[in-house]
C-alpha cells in the first residue's frame, strides 16, 4: 500500500450546491495532512466520506486500502475520527466513554485497561478519568475525544476542526499532542482547519480548498516559497533618498526585488531576518538615514489570497450576513 | 459480522444504558411517582365512587396492571426515542462510526430500554403490593414480568422507528403527546372494556397496548377479558414487527 489515503475526483452533491468537487489527494502513512479553507469550503463533506459518513456521489477513496463504499466496516476499524462537535455520552465518566469506545471495537477486556491507561496519560486526562463528561471544560472534551479516537489503535486519524473555539492555551496544548501522535505513534493524521497558524505549525503537506476544489497543494514552506520571500520594509526620513537607496541595492544583488514608495522601500528576499543587518550596512555605507525597519515573513494567509483572490475571513462574514439575511427575511 | 462482536454490541449499549439509567435517580422516582398518584388517589377516588356494572364495588387493584403497562410504556418509548437526545448531543455519530451491524446497536439499545422499563414497572409492582393488592400466584408475577419484557420491546422499536424518522427534538413532544396519551387511554387501563360503545371499542382493540395491559391482568389478577392466547400473540407479533421496523429505519439513519 502506497498511501494510507487516496481519492480520486471524489464529488459529493447535495441538492443544489455541490460541496466536494472532483478532489484527486494522496496521503502517505505517517503523514500529517491539513486541508486548509474557509467555513463551507467542503472539508468537513471531505472527511465525512473518507470516514463513512456519507457516500459519495461521485469518484472513489481508498483508506488505508480499503473502498470507503465498499469495504466501509474495514475502512472503519482502521480510522479513529474526532468530529467537530462533541460526541462524547456526557452523563458517562471518561474511563467510560473510552472503555465503551474499547467494546464497540471489540478489544477484549485487558487490552482496554491497558489502552484506557494509555491514551488518557498521552492526553494528560488520567486524574480527571472518574469524573462525569459533562463537568469537563472544552479542551479537556476534546482531548477526550482524540484519546477516544485512539483507543482502537487506528491506522489514520481523521480530526475536524481540532482546535475550533478553544483558548489559545489550550490549542497549544492540542497541537503537541497531534504532533507527538503523528511522529512517536507513526499515526497517519487528515486535519481539517481554517487557522491558517494551525496548519502552517502542524501539518507535512497543506491542500487549501474553496468551493470544494483544490486550488494549491503542497508544504507550508514551499506554499509560502512560491510567494518570493520575505518583504523588510524600510522607513526613511526623507522620500528624495528612495530612488538612491532602491538603485544600491539593485546594484548590490542580495535582494530578489525591491520597489520604493513616498518615503517607503520594500524588499523582497529570502531568510529576511539574517539579510537586515547587510540591507541596513548598505544603507548606512550610502549615508541614508533609516527610521524604521520591519520584517514581514509570508503567511499562509498571504498565499490564500493569492490562490483565491480573497483573505479567509472573508468568507465567513459573508456568511455570517447571509444568516442574518435569512432571519431578516424569515420575519417579513 | 460475527456472533461474538454481535452480542459484545447487543452487550455495549445496553451497558450504557445501565450506566446512564443508574445516573438518573431523579427520574426513576419521576417515573415512579405518576403511576403511584394514579393508583393511589384514582384508586381509592373510583372505589368509593363506582361499581362495575354487574355488581360489585369497583377495586383499586383494578388499576394496578394498567399503571404498570403505563409505566412500560412511558419508559420503553423514551428509551426508544432517546436516540434523538443522542443525535442532538452527538453520541449518535460515535456510534454510526464503529465498524459494528447498526441492527445490533438497535437491538442493545432496545434491550437495555426495556431492562429499564421492567425495573419500573417491577418497582410499581412492588409498591402496589405493599398498599395492598394481591397477586394471584409467584408464576403470576413472573409471567407478567415477562409480558412487560415483550411489550416493552414493541414499544421500544416503535421509538427507534420515531426517532430515525423525526429530524429535530422539537418534533418529539408532539410525537409524544399524540401518542402516549391516546395508547394510554385507550388501553382499558382505566376502565373495563367489556361494554363499551362500538367506535371506542374499535380503537381500544387496535391498540397493542390494550393486549399488553390485559395480559397483566391475567397474570397478576388471575382475571382478563381478552382471552390470554390471543394477548400474547398480538404482543409477540406487534413485538417482532416493530424491532424490525426499528431496526431497518435505524439503519438508515443519517447523523
Amino acid at each position: 500500500m502506497l498511501y494510507a489515503i487516496e481519492t480520486s475526483g471524489i464529488t459529493k452533491r447535495f441538492e443544489e450546491v455541490t460541496a466536494v468537487n472532483n478532489i484527486s489527494i494522496s496521503v502517505r502513512p505517517g503523514e500529517l495532512f491539513g486541508l486548509l479553507g474557509p467555513n463551507g469550503a467542503g472539508k468537513t463533506t471531505l472527511i465525512n466520506m473518507l470516514s463513512t459518513m456519507i457516500e459519495p456521489s461521485g469518484g472513489s477513496a481508498l483508506v488505508w486500502g480499503h473502498d470507503v463504499v465498499k469495504e466501509a466496516d474495514l475502512v472503519r476499524q482502521n480510522i479513529g475520527v474526532v468530529f467537530q462537535d462533541t460526541t462524547l455520552d456526557d452523563r458517562l465518566t471518561g474511563r467510560e466513554n473510552l472503555d465503551l469506545h474499547g467494546r464497540l471495537y471489540g478489544l477484549d477486556g485487558k487490552t482496554r485497561k491497558n489502552r484506557t491507561q494509555d491514551v488518557l496519560s498521552l492526553v494528560e486526562l488520567t486524574e480527571r478519568a472518574d469524573v462525569i463528561v459533562k463537568t469537563y471544560s472544552g479542551g479537556m472534551m476534546r482531548r477526550l475525544e482524540i484519546a477516544r479516537g485512539l483507543m482502537h489503535h487506528p491506522h489514520v486519524l481523521f480530526l475536524d476542526e481540532p482546535t475550533l473555539g478553544l483558548d489559545p492555551q489550550t490549542r497549544l496544548h492540542i497541537w503537541d499532542y497531534i504532533h507527538k501522535l503523528n511522529r512517536e505513534q507513526g499515526v497517519t493524521i487528515l486535519l481539517t482547519t481554517h487557522y491558517m497558524e494551525e496548519a502552517d505549525r502542524l501539518c507535512d503537506r497543506i491542500a487549501i480548498i474553496d468551493y470544494g476544489q483544490i486550488v494549491a497543494l503542497d508544504t507550508p514552506q514551499e506554499l509560502k516559497n512560491m510567494l518570493g520571500g520575505d518583504v523588510i520594509t524600510l522607513e526613511l526620513e526623507d522620500p528624495e533618498d528612495v530612488g538612491k537607496l532602491c538603485s544600491s541595492y539593485q546594484k548590490d544583488g542580495c535582494v530578489n526585488m525591491v520597489t520604493g514608495k513616498q518615503n517607503e522601500v520594500f524588499i523582497t528576499v529570502n531568510n529576511g531576518e539574517r539579510q537586515i543587518p547587510h540591507i541596513l550596512a548598505l544603507s548606512s555605507h550610502a549615508g541614508i538615514p533609516i527610521l524604521s525597519v520591519s520584517l514581514r515573513k509570508p503567511t499562509l494567509d498571504d498565499v490564500f489570497i493569492h490562490y483565491t483572490g480573497r483573505a479567509i475571513r472573508d468568507k465567513e462574514v459573508s456568511g455570517m450576513e447571509e444568516v442574518g439575511y435569512k432571519i431578516r427575511s424569515r420575519r417579513k | 459480522m460475527d456472533l461474538g462482536r454481535a452480542a459484545q454490541t447487543v452487550y455495549t449499549m445496553w451497558l450504557r444504558e445501565m450506566i446512564r439509567f443508574s445516573r438518573s435517580k431523579s427520574r426513576i422516582i419521576g417515573a415512579l411517582a405518576t403511576p403511584l398518584f394514579f393508583l393511589v388517589i384514582l384508586g381509592t377516588g373510583f372505589s368509593s365512587a363506582f361499581q362495575v356494572k354487574g355488581g360489585g364495588t369497583f377495586d383499586k387493584s383494578y388499576l394496578a396492571p394498567g399503571l404498570i403497562g403505563m409505566s412500560v410504556l412511558f419508559a420503553s418509548l423514551m428509551g426508544g426515542v432517546s436516540i434523538i437526545w443522542d443525535r442532538e448531543f452527538g453520541f449518535l455519530k460515535e456510534i454510526l462510526i464503529a465498524p459494528v451491524s447498526r441492527f445490533f446497536v438497535a437491538l442493545g439499545k432496545a434491550v437495555g430500554g426495556v431492562t429499564t422499563a421492567m425495573i419500573q414497572g417491577v418497582l410499581i409492582m412492588i409498591i402496589a403490593w405493599f398498599i395492598g393488592i394481591h397477586y394471584v400466584s409467584f408464576w403470576g408475577v413472573l409471567a407478567g414480568i415477562g409480558v412487560m419484557f415483550i411489550s416493552g420491546i414493541g414499544f421500544i422499536g416503535l421509538g427507534i422507528a420515531i426517532a430515525s424518522r423525526i429530524e429535530s427534538h422539537e418534533g418529539f413532544q408532539m410525537v409524544m403527546s399524540f401518542l402516549t396519551m391516546p395508547l394510554v387511554l385507550l388501553s382499558g387501563a382505566f376502565f373495563p372494556i367489556a361494554n363499551l360503545p362500538g367506535w371506542l371499542k374499535v380503537l381500544v382493540y387496535a391498540n397493542p397496548l390494550t393486549y399488553g395491559v390485559e395480559a397483566l391482568r391475567y397474570f397478576l389478577l388471575g382475571k382478563s377479558f381478552i382471552s390470554i392466547w390471543l394477548c400474547i400473540a398480538v404482543l409477540v407479533i406487534f413485538s417482532i414487527a416493530m424491532i424490525s421496523l426499528g431496526g431497518k429505519l435505524f439503519g438508515k439513519m443519517r447523523a
